[in-house]
Formats: C-alpha cells, sequence, structure tokens
C-alpha cells in the first residue's frame, strides 16, 4: 500500500502502540489490560506497519523470529510457574515480593507477571507469524 | 533397603540402548559380549535362591504416583525367582544363539535392542508386587513381542502376524487392566502381597466374577489359550530365536504367572475350577492334536507349546497341593526341553535351508552335537527316563490321579501326552535318524554359538532328570510355595515304585510310538478335511478384523470428507442435537425477566448487530460480507462495554479488528467465484443456522435464568486481592487461579500458529510450482484447442 499518510502517521504510531500495549501489560494486574490485550495491540502495531511499508520492512522493524517468539513465551510462562517448584511450592504458586525504588515508591511484582508476559509474546508472535506470511505477496 | 530387582530390571532396558552401538564395535561376538548381562543377573537370582527357599521375600519399593496409589514395588519370592531364572538364563542362551543365527544381517543391532527390551519388561512383570506396575510391564512385553515378530518386516506376513499378536495379547490387556483396577477397589490396595492376605473378601464379592473373568481373559489371550491360541503359530514368523525365547520358554508362561500369582487370591473357588480346567484342557488337546498335523517344525512346535500351556492352565486350575507342584515342574521341564527344540529347529533352517520335517532325515552324521541335544530333549519332550521330563510327567500323573473326576483329568492328560510323544518323535528324532534325505544346502555341523544353548538346556534336562536335588527340587519347591502360601518340600523321584503313575507313563510311550506310526495317513485324511478350519477362531479373528476396517473406512468417508462445510455442517448438527435434546428434557420453562432497564441505546445497538448479520449473509461481495461482519463484532464488543466488562470488551475489539483484516488477507488470495450452492442446499444451511441460533439464545436465557450452585464469583472476588494481589478479576483468574488452563491454551494457541504457518509456507513453497504447473498445461491446452476451433470455423467459413 502506496499512501503517504498511512507511512508518516505509521511511523508515529509503532512506538506509541508498543508503548501503549506494554502500559496495558503491566497495568493488567489491577486494570482493565493484561497479556493477552497487550499482546494483541503490539501485533496490530506491525501488521499496521507491514501494511505501511511491506511485510519484509516490519519483520526488520519487529528484529526477531517471530516463531521464536512463540518458544520463548512459551518457556516464559512454563518458567514462571516452575519457580515455585525450586522452593517446594506447588507448580503455578504465585510468588511475590515487595522493592522500595527510590524514585518510583514500593514496587509490588510477582511471578505472575511473568506470567503474562509469557502469554503476551506468545500472542504477539502467533499473530504475527499467520499474517505476515498471508501479507507477503 | 537394597536396590538390586530395580537395577536388574532397569539394566536390559539400559543395554537395550546401547546394544545397537555396541553391535557396531564388537560386530561377531557382541552376542557373546550381550549374553554376559543376563548371565550375571541369573547368577544374582540364582544367590537369592537360599533366602527365597527358606520362604522368605525380597522386598523393594519406590513411591511413584503417592497421590493414585501407584508405587513401584518389587518382591522376589520362589514364584519370582523361577520365572526370573528362566527369563535370563534363556536370555543368555538366546543372545548368543542369535549372534550366530542372525550373523551379518544389517539389523542384527535393533535384534539385540528388542530382545533385551522384552527381557527387561518380562524381568519387571514377574518381579512387580504392585498391579498397575504389573500391567504396565505386562504391555511392555506385548510391544516388544511385536517388534520381534514383525522384525523381518518387508513380508507382509510377518506384519499382519505381528498385528494379529498385539491386538489380541493388546485386546486382553484392555480387559486384565479393567480386571485389575476393579480387584484393586474391591480389595483396597494395589499391592499383590496385600490382596492374598484378603482372599475371603475378594471370593465373596458382588465383583469377583467380573474381576476373575477379566483377568482370565487377559492371562488366556497372553498364554494362547482356546479360543485365542491361534496367534502363537502366527507368531512363528519371527526369526527362530525369538520364537525359541518368546513364544517357548518365556512371554506365552505370563498368563500363566499371572495365574499363579493371582490364584491364592482369586483361585479356589467354582468358576475359577470350571473355567480355567475347561479351557486349559481343551487347550492341552486341541493343540497336541494340531501339532500332530503340521509339517513345518517350528509350527510344531507352537501347536505342542499351546498344549503346554494348556496342560499348565488345567494343572493351575485344579489347584491343591500336588498340582502346584507338578505344574511347576512341568514349567520347568517344559522350558528347557522345548527352548532347545526351538533352536534346533533353527539350526536345522540355517544348517540345511529347510525346517520341513518332511523334507529332512539322517542328519546325525552331518550335525552329531545337535543331533545329540535334539535327541535329548525330544526324550525328555516324550518324557523317557531318566530326563526331567519324566519326572514331571510322572508328579503330573501323579497329581492327576489325585484330583477330583481322577478319571477324566487323567485320561485328558494321558491322551495329550500321548500325542505329544510322537510330536517329539517328529520334531526331536525325525530329521538326524534314518534315511538321509538331501537338503536344499550341504548340511554341516553348526558353529558353537547355534549347538551350545541346545547342548546347555539337553544337558540341565539330564542333570536335573538324574540328581533333582542339584536345584530343580528347590526352585519348584520354591515356586510351588509361594503359590500356595505354605511350606512346600518337593522331592522329584525318579523311581516311584510300581504304581499307576508309571504304568500310564509307560502306556503313553507305547502309545506314542503307534501314534507316530499312523501319523502320516492320518495326516492325509484330515488334509482333506481343511475347509473346517476357516470356521475357527482364525476365521473369527478374520471377520472381525475386515469389519472393524469396514467399519473404520465406512466413518472416515462419512465425517472425513475433506469439505470445510461438512465439517462445520457435522459439528454444528451434532451439537445442537444433543445439547438441544438435553435442554428439551431436563429445561425448565424460561423466565423472559423484566425489559424495564433497557436503555434506547442497548435496543439500537441489538437492532444494529441484527441488520449486520442480516446484511453479511446477503452481501454481494465478499469484501462488504467481511465489514458486515466485522460491525456485527465491534456491536457484541459494544455490549460487553455497556454492561461492564472493558476488559472483555478490549480483547474483542482486537480480536474483531486482527479477524477482519486476515480474512481480507485470506480472501485476496482466493479467487471470486460465484455462488455455487443451489436453493435447497442453502435452505438446508439456512435451517441449520436458525437451529443453531435458536439453541444458543435459549442457552443464554436458561443459562441466565438457572443457579444450580452458589456462584464462584464472590470467592474470587474475595481472594483477588487477599491471595492474588490484584483487583483486576478477570486477569488474576486468567494468571493466578486458572493459570495452568492459560498454559494449556497458550500452548495450543502456540501450536495452531506454527500449523497455520506451515501450511502456508508449505502452499506457498512446494504447492506453487506444480500448480503452476498445472495452470500453464492448462493454458496451453486451450492455447491449442483455440487455433484449432478456429481454423476450423474459418475454413468452414472459406468454404461456405
Amino acid at each position: 500500500m502506496n499512501s503517504l499518510i498511512l507511512r508518516v502517521a505509521t511511523r508515529f504510531m509503532l512506538p506509541l502502540l508498543l508503548l501503549f500495549s506494554i502500559f496495558l501489560l503491566l497495568r493488567g494486574h489491577n486494570e482493565p489490560g493484561g497479556g493477552f490485550s497487550g499482546g494483541l495491540v503490539a501485533a496490530s502495531a506491525f501488521v499496521l506497519y507491514g501494511f505501511a511499508f511491506g511485510v519484509s520492512e516490519a519483520k526488520w522493524a519487529l528484529g526477531v523470529d517471530p516463531r521464536g517468539l512463540i518458544g520463548a513465551g512459551l518457556l516464559t510462562a512454563l518458567g514462571s510457574g516452575c519457580l515455585g517448584l525450586l522452593i517446594g511450592q506447588p507448580l503455578m504458586t504465585g510468588l511475590w515480593g515487595e522493592w522500595d525504588l527510590p524514585a518510583f515508591g514500593k514496587l509490588h511484582v510477582g511471578t505472575p507477571l511473568l506470567f503474562d508476559v509469557g502469554v503476551y509474546l506468545v500472542v504477539v508472535g502467533v499473530t504475527v507469524s499467520i499474517i505476515f506470511p498471508l501479507a507477503e505477496e | 533397603m537394597t536396590v538390586g530387582l530395580l537395577a536388574a530390571i532397569l539394566s536390559g532396558f539400559v543395554l537395550a540402548v546401547v546394544a545397537p552401538k555396541l553391535y557396531g564395535v564388537a560386530r561377531g561376538c557382541s552376542g557373546w559380549l550381550l549374553a554376559l548381562l543376563p548371565l550375571g543377573l541369573a547368577v544374582y537370582f540364582a544367590s537369592r535362591g537360599q533366602l527365597v527357599a527358606s520362604g522368605n521375600v525380597l522386598q523393594e519399593g519406590y513411591s511413584w504416583v503417592p497421590a493414585l496409589g501407584v508405587s513401584l514395588s518389587f518382591r522376589l519370592d520362589g514364584l519370582s525367582q523361577l520365572f526370573a531364572l528362566l527369563i535370563t538364563g534363556v536370555g543368555a542362551l538366546i543372545l548368543v544363539y542369535t549372534g550366530g543365527y542372525m550373523a551379518g544381517h544389517p539389523q542384527l543391532g535393533r535384534l539385540y535392542a528388542f530382545l533385551l527390551l522384552f527381557m527387561g519388561s518380562m524381568l519387571g512383570l514377574v518381579l512387580s508386587d504392585n498391579l498397575l506396575g504389573l500391567f504396565v510391564f505386562w504391555e511392555l512385553t506385548s510391544i516388544s513381542s511385536y517388534l520381534l515378530i514383525g522384525f523381518n518386516h518387508e513380508r507382509s506376513e510377518a506384519r499382519a502376524a505381528a498385528l494379529q499378536a498385539l491386538l489380541i495379547t493388546g485386546g486382553g490387556g484392555l480387559a486384565l487392566l479393567a480386571g485389575l483396577l476393579l480387584l484393586g477397589q474391591v480389595g483396597g490396595s494395589m499391592e499383590i502381597s496385600e490382596l492374598v492376605k484378603q482372599a475371603d473378601h475378594l471370593r465373596t464379592h458382588s465383583l469377583y466374577v467380573p474381576i476373575l473373568l477379566l483377568i482370565l481373559a487377559g492371562a488366556f489371550t497372553k498364554s494362547a489359550q482356546f479360543p485365542f491360541h491361534f496367534w502363537l503359530p502366527g507368531a512363528m514368523e519371527a526369526p527362530t530365536p525369538v520364537s525359541g525365547y518368546l513364544h517357548s520358554a518365556t512371554m506365552v508362561k505370563a498368563g500363566i504367572y499371572l495365574m499363579a500369582r493371582l490364584s491364592p487370591a482369586l483361585g479356589g473357588t467354582d468358576t475359577w475350577f470350571w473355567c480355567v480346567t475347561v479351557v486349559g484342557g481343551t487347550t492341552m488337546l486341541l493343540g497336541a492334536w494340531l501339532a500332530l498335523l503340521q509339517s513345518d517344525l517350528k509350527r510344531i512346535l507352537a501347536y505342542s507349546t499351546v498344549s503346554a500351556l494348556g496342560t499348565l492352565t488345567l494343572f493351575l486350575g485344579l489347584g491343591g497341593t500336588l498340582m502346584i507342584q507338578a505344574a511347576m515342574a512341568y514349567l520347568l521341564g517344559h522350558a528347557l526341553y522345548k527352548g532347545a527344540l526351538f533352536l534346533v529347529a533353527g539350526t536345522l533352517d540355517h544348517e540345511t535351508g529347510t525346517r520341513d520335517s518332511d523334507r529332512l532325515g539322517g542328519l546325525f552324521r552331518a550335525m552329531p552335537i545337535t543331533a545329540v541335544a535334539a535327541g535329548v530333549a525330544a526324550l525328555s519332550m516324550a518324557g523317557v527316563a531318566p530326563l526331567l521330563g519324566f519326572l514331571s510327567k510322572e508328579l503330573s500323573y501323579e497329581a492327576a490321579l489325585h484330583a477330583p473326576a481322577a478319571a477324566w483329568i487323567a485320561a485328558g492328560v494321558v491322551t495329550a501326552n500321548i500325542l505329544l510323544v510322537a510330536v517329539a518323535g517328529v520334531a526331536g528324532l525325525r530329521p538326524f535318524l534314518g534315511k538321509f534325505i538331501p537338503t536344499p544346502k550341504p548340511a554341516h555341523e553348526a558353529p558353537p554359538s547355534l549347538w551350545l544353548g541346545p547342548i546347555v538346556l539337553a544337558g540341565l534336562s539330564i542333570a536335573w532328570g538324574g540328581w533333582p536335588a542339584l536345584g530343580a527340587d528347590a526352585l519348584v519347591s520354591a515356586a510351588s510355595t509361594s503359590v500356595l502360601g505354605e511350606p512346600i518340600d518337593t522331592h522329584l523321584k525318579l523311581w516311584h515304585g510300581l504304581n499307576l503313575a508309571l504304568a500310564l507313563s509307560a502306556a503313553t510311550l507305547v502309545g506314542g510310538v503307534l501314534v507316530y506310526a499312523v501319523r502320516s495317513p492320518l495326516r492325509r485324511i484330515v488334509s482333506g478335511l481343511e475347509g473346517i478350519g476357516r470356521w475357527g477362531p482364525a476365521g473369527w479373528y478374520a471377520l472381525a478384523l475386515q469389519a472393524l476396517n469396514a467399519v473404520a473406512d465406512g466413518q472416515t468417508r462419512l465425517l472425513q470428507s475433506g469439505y470445510l462445510r461438512y465439517y462445520l455442517m457435522i459439528v454444528f448438527v451434532t451439537t445442537t442435537g444433543l445439547a438441544g435434546a438435553t435442554l428439551f428434557a431436563r429445561g425448565r420453562l424460561v423466565q423472559l425477566g423484566d425489559w424495564s432497564g433497557l436503555h434506547f441505546y442497548d435496543v439500537g445497538l441489538v437492532v444494529l448487530i441484527m441488520l449486520a448479520t442480516v446484511a453479511t449473509v446477503f452481501a454481494k461481495s465478499r469484501l462488504a460480507a467481511i465489514a458486515a461482519l466485522g460491525v456485527v463484532g465491534y456491536g457484541v464488543a459494544l455490549i460487553f462495554v455497556l454492561f461492564g466488562a472493558p476488559d472483555v470488551a478490549m480483547t474483542q475489539f482486537l480480536v474483531e479488528t486482527l479477524t477482519v483484516i486476515l480474512f481480507v488477507l485470506v480472501f485476496y488470495h482466493l479467487r471470486e467465484t460465484p455462488a455455487l450452492s443451489g436453493p435447497i442446499s442453502r435452505g438446508r444451511d439456512a435451517l441449520i443456522a436458525a437451529a443453531v441460533g435458536v439453541l444458543m439464545t435459549t442457552f443464554v436465557l436458561v443459562a441466565a435464568d438457572l443457579q444450580y450452585h452458589p456462584p464462584i464469583s464472590s470467592e474470587f472476588v474475595e481472594r483477588s486481592v487477599r491471595e492474588a494481589h490484584g483487583r483486576n478479576l478477570v486477569n488474576v483468574i486468567l494468571v493466578d487461579f486458572r493459570g495452568l488452563d492459560t498454559l494449556g491454551e497458550i500452548s495450543v494457541l502456540a501450536v495452531a500458529g506454527i500449523g497455520v504457518y506451515a501450511l502456508l509456507k508449505l502452499r506457498v513453497g512446494k504447492k506453487a510450482p506444480a500448480a503452476d504447473e498445472a495452470n500453464a498445461s492448462h493454458e496451453n491446452d486451450l492455447s491449442e484447442a483455440k487455433p484449432i476451433t478456429k481454423s476450423v470455423v474459418t475454413r468452414e467459413g472459406e468454404d461456405s
């Protein structure tokens, strides 16, 4: 698709959409969002980029092999579930920790967030690896 | 706690893995090297003899799935020891023999691996104390037997025989699993040693008969009892060392082992008595008769093994102190002579090029060592003094004469033995005696690896026949003690004095010689009646297999049409039918609730969705249909927004957007085709669609109306912040409460994504050239066709 407006707009939209997707991922545990919707937003961003600049450009912008993302996501999700095993808890037990960060205040994170990161990566990987080949020709 | 038994079992599996590599290095002497393991194990089991003989057991256990009460527990008692020694001792000889028999075969390493795999499984079977552990090893023996029978996998007969053995023993295995699980439930334990203590409770339980029949179905199929006996002769497609190992000495006796093992818990009732003795007796007589009618050495031996297994089953069915001792002695004697005869049959085949008993004769001069071994084994089988076969036969006659209905039992056993004497003559003596018959290959003595096995086994028949106190007594006593649960001291004796048993033995020999003399005319008469065989159990099996294939073919043709529309139709119709029927039968009248809280924009949204649906169905172009479908999806997402589910709404918006993109991309690749379906199929589709719509609507209404259990959401709300540290309930459920589900879902997503990617790439990479070619040739056809028509037309025009 050769549209100047789309190209210029997309150049600004890609980083914003990616930032938004990470925002969704991080706030998911307390506010609407989460790994699934965050992943879909990120995938849409790359699909949009593909429409504006072509699939090969979008692949370059993604930087990694989408199938690699699927594998990494699955491993992350599984790994976050296995962390509990290391300290003798059952599989998928949520572990939480708190850190005091000087500028931000208290940071409260746990393994469910890591799990959500895995979901995010799988969703991006699957969506992109289905849509890119279709859009390629 | 020792780890000896587990290590013994696992060592077979470990060596199976490295055996092909070892064969690559050691080549010719690999059989001798590999035999060291079973030999060592045999020494290990023999060295535990003192312990076991005193009625003690060696026990060890490892927790496996504690939540289900499954443990890996092993137990070595007299019965296990007898079997373990047969498995490892014969196994060592077989490995040596295999090295000579299959020398130079390109897949010899694989055969070693299968044999060792089988050995490990069989050891596990006879040493397991846990029912489920026993079952796992039981199935492993079926699988390794399948691999071994089908070893010459290029032969369709071998493949069919392997499948037949697997289907029959595997089918029996399923029944066995059901029986063992029921037994465990009723007895309250999966440990055999515990169940034996509850024999009275088990025998009087209402589920006793189903348990018994299911377990016997497993044992009968494995041990080739009538009417399942036919797979064993079929299994002779296996290389001869395999037949000698699995189908005479070890695997087929797994069913006997199981019956002996469980007889203290399940035996001694009328049901047991009638089922086991009738089946055993029939098998004993039928096997001996059929053995006499064969000419192929291996088939002769296979049917005589069927007969021996029947005899053992009969003895176990009768039960009692004498009978069990007779069974154990017979088991030992049979393993020794039958193993030797099988190996001799293989040697004859190997050295002369045939194993047809009619074409072998007078080979003593050419192969003296093999001939001696074969002669001893055959005489032991015929029950000639002073060999072990004679001792065990004396004991079995003694036991038969003390059995209930002694006249019938003794008559049956004597008849079978008379036939088997003749069979022994055909299988072990005739090839070596009499006039020399020229053989396809010039006959000569076999190498040591081929005569070692028969010589050792024949030697044991002599040694234990003459001096049973050298070990045979101890083995039989210990095994009988384990089965009977009381100390038994067996003394096998050559000379019992002039009694009825001795007279029967003499009569058996005389009868056997007479039957041998009339064997040839008998075979000629019976061969005229061969058509009867078609109606036997083998015929039933063939019919059942055909029926199974026909059903599979039919349902595949019906359900797997390859058209997406029919798949969807089947899914929709099935779901609507089943769910609708349930709803109709169990549902109640639905209250439509009150409509007062409805806003005008709610109604407007619903109308919009309905209009968009109609537009999707009647759209002229695909793009319009996709856009209209997108409107439906966005409308549904708006409903989520209006009713306070922002999470779901957001996801729905995103999914809907990507779906529209996906549809556009997919349809871009497809050619625009005119509507192909006629009014009838459209009407049918409309009907199905309407049914699905009505059903789903009703479901939603009913689901909102019914509440069988208190909703789980309040508990989730309560625990969400406290335990999962999150205020977004949807997300907490996804990543924490139901995290395992999500893990499963993203795994499915990943597999689906990779699958779609593979399909797309295959289409692009491989199909494309083929399609182009097809198109190109198609175009060529047209381009060739057109000018011709044109020229014809023009020519006609010119003419006119």
